[in-house]
């Protein structure tokens, strides 16, 4: 495995900036994602660094080697796609075995077949080794996609929203495995996504995209608790981080135009605070999300499952752990 | 505005069963979701309050009156469907008056009824836009204020939202949810999304192949699941189910796992063999004390919570337990589970044996 290194990488389309001068360090044996809305340029950089497209300024590095130059096969990257791309009228063990059989690697057949099953072993999916392409599930169809770019030991896995195309409980449970197998090779591996789920139960490192900038890079951690604007705290966290004027509860630092609070940083009935009445109260089961107007500002926060709150009730608002934003919608403290 | 009641009602399409034999009651004014995987019949359910599909049998209830067999246009519903049908050679003035005007209402009565649609609704400066360059929020709206403009007795929703983006969906959730509480008119939604039925459904009723598998109000179905099928298909992550042999007496208050005792509400009813402990993910507790113990195969981060996977001796379990207790992947955890939170069921069955938890709502039935 191998670390990536990106200088000043820039990429244009027309009149359309489609990546910005972005400076990333993906180390060694991390799960990086890149998190951002549809055109933030995530997919882009994937294939800037898969050598799909060339940078019209920049520099990228893998392991330290410079390969702007160099094909996409002489950069040994793997990538995954959304939509799995298998061959029909082959079985899964021939589906895994291809690309090691590539005129360039020449893997031995005994190799192939060690690396087969062991790459079978790790997707879970040894009894289906000799199932067509076209037996599968789409769980199993993604897996085996996977599998594909697992079997190469390539310097880095470069993987464009992989689970998008699977429904909510296949890719929960994928969520779970892609962590455990990048984890068990020790593997670097870039992964794009608009998902804020997989972004922070996944990544080592979190990389949020605007419009072509790299805005923000660190732990999902960091990320959530630590955003430098407020495009980059409405990423992460659900439901939305609350954005007020920043008067509303006092005590706003100088320059401040806008209070961020996340709901569990919303505490009610406490000491002090601002009087409220709820507007609605919404069951999920495991949280209850509840409304509250505050001085003609709608907050939402978080209480006990079985909290009997209902319309019209007062409350008391008292907020922690605020965020500040200027009129720009950058950090001030 | 009206109450809705089905009798069992049932829908055949030559050999195959759409709805077996569905019974519930909508409630006047309530926001009513009929929720569950496709194909479960959820649809042709609505299809059939709506008069779009006539039932092979059963009743169908409008403000007392039984309407089953009657068509469409005298029902008086309107139906908003996941693709909003707008005119694209109408501006958006005359796509929210088109049903009025056609039903011949008066001039002078139409400029009232479109101008309070379109202050609930919020789009007063677009009247005059052609709905062609409309955002699809927008369109969204002027398709519920083609609806709402003709004051019908209730509104059938089918995945109204189906075809929006996550972000943009969520803040349509809300403001639909908030344009009910002003009217009060019944709706009858129908959604495959438990979050979505979950965060703006007063009443839930959760279809599963033609069945109804539970109605309730979203606490109840997600605290007391009448059936393995509403426990897994509500709730995220979903409920846990731990799989051991064993026997329930009536009156018990414990069941043993592998020789693990564990405190359940007091079973109302007694069962023996392939048996099934529900647990949610927010009520196990990490506890080094308890019996019940497995191995840590990992630990998702979101922000104020995380989801620990362990595997145990009865399957993977997961935990939703605070982001600052410090979980490593490998260790051997012991498990506590709240006991009055769980809910034992019959595997071969799938139903819920009744408890303390949740015989209130089940009934005796």
């Amino acid at each position: 495995m191998a670390e990536v290194i990106l200088r000043d990488v820039t990429k244009i389309f027309g009149h359309t900036v489609g990546v910005d001068g972005i400076d990333l360090d993906v180390p060694d044996g991390a799960f990086v994602v890149l998190l951002g809305p549809t055109g933030a340029g995530k997919t882009t950089t994937l294939r800037l660094i898969a050598g799909l497209e060339r940078p019209d300024r920049g520099e990228i590095m893998i392991g330290g080697r410079p390969v702007v130059g160099e094909t996409p096969a002489q950069r040994d990257v793997a990538m995954v796609f959304q939509q799995y791309s298998l061959y029909p009228h082959m079985t899964v063990r021939e589906n895994l075995a291809f690309p090691l059989k590539s005129p360039i690697l020449k893997t031995p057949a005994d190799e192939v077949e060690r690396k087969v099953n062991a790459v079978a072993e790790v997707l879970r999916i040894p009894h289906k080794l000799d199932n067509k392409a076209t037996q599968l599930s789409g769980g199993e169809m993604q897996r085996v996609s996977i599998g594909r770019a697992l079997v190469r030991d390539p310097a880095i896995y470069l993987m464009d929203e992989p689970l998008s195309s699977l429904d909510a409980k296949l890719r929960a449970d994928l969520r779970v495995e892609l962590k455990r197998i990048q984890s068990d090779l020790g593997a670097t591996l870039l992964y794009v996504t608009h998902d804020q789920i997989e972004a922070m139960t996944m990544a080592t490192h979190v990389g949020v995209l605007d419009e072509g900038r790299l805005v923000q890079f660190g732990s999902p951690r960091e990320i959530y608790e630590n955003p430098v604007s407020e495009y980059v705290a409405t990423r992460l966290g659900l439901p939305r981080i609350n954005l007020v004027p920043a008067g509303l509860f006092g005590g706003a630092p100088a320059g401040a135009a806008r209070i961020g609070l996340r709901p569990e940083h919303i505490v009610m009935n406490g000491e002090g605070g601002k009087a409220g009445t709820v507007i609605r109260v919404e069951h999920l089961g495991d949280q209850t999300r509840v409304h509250v107007e505050v001085e003609g500002q709608v907050l939402t926060t978080l209480a006990d499952a079985h909290s009997t709150l209902g319309h019209g009730d007062s409350v008391h608002v008292t907020p922690r752990d605020a965020l500040f934003f200027d009129a720009a919608g950058n950090r001030v403290h | 505005m009206a109450e809705i009641v089905i009798k069992n009602l049932r829908k055949d399409f030559g050999d195959f069963t759409a709805v077996q034999s569905s019974s519930f009651t909508i409630a006047d004014g309530e926001f009513f979701m009929l929720l569950g995987p496709s194909g479960c019949g959820k649809t042709t359910t609505l299809r059939m309050i709506a008069g779009l599909e006539l039932p092979t049998s059963g009743e169908i209830y409008i403000d007392g009156e039984e309407v089953g067999q009657k068509p469409a246009s005298q029902r008086d519903i309107a139906f908003v469907f996941q693709m909003f049908a707008l005119y694209p050679h109408m501006n958006v003035r005359r796509n929210i008056t088109y049903p009025l005007v056609s039903q011949g209402m008066p001039r002078a009565q139409i400029k009232d009824k479109l101008a309070e649609v379109a202050r609930i609704l919020g789009i007063e400066n677009i009247l005059d836009r052609p709905v062609g360059g409309l955002s699809g929020g927008d369109r969204q709206r002027v398709a519920l204020g083609r609806a709402i403009v003709r004051d019908p007795k209730a509104f059938m929703m089918d995945e109204p939202l189906g075809a929006l983006d996550a972000e943009f969906r969520e803040r349509m959730a809300e403001e639909l949810r908030a344009l009910h509480d002003r009217m009060g008119a019944t709706t009858v939604y129908v959604t495959h999304d438990q979050l979505e039925a979950m965060q703006m459904g007063d009443k839930i009723v959760v279809m599963n192949h033609g069945v109804v598998e539970q109605f309730g109000t979203p606490q109840e179905i997600y605290d007391k699941p009448a059936t393995m099928f509403v426990a897994d298909f509500i709730g995220s992550p979903p409920m846990n189910f731990l799989r051991f042999d064993g026997t329930v007496t009536e009156g018990a208050s414990k069941v043993a796992l592998n020789g693990a005792e564990i405190a359940v509400p007091v079973q109302h009813e007694a069962a023996a063999g392939k048996l099934v402990l529900g647990v949610r993910p927010e009520h196990v507790i990490l506890s080094d004390a308890a019996g019940l113990r497995g191995e840590v195969l990992a630990a998702e981060y979101l922000g104020t919570t995380q989801i620990v996977t362990i595997e145990t001796a009865h399957g993977e379990v997961k935990a939703r337990t605070g982001a600052a207790q410090a979980v490593r992947p490998g260790e051997t955890v012991g498990l506590d589970l709240m006991p009055r939170t769980l809910t034992v069921f019959d595997d071969q069955t799938g139903r819920a044996l009744r408890s303390d938890l949740n015989a209130e709502v089940l009934g005796h039935g």
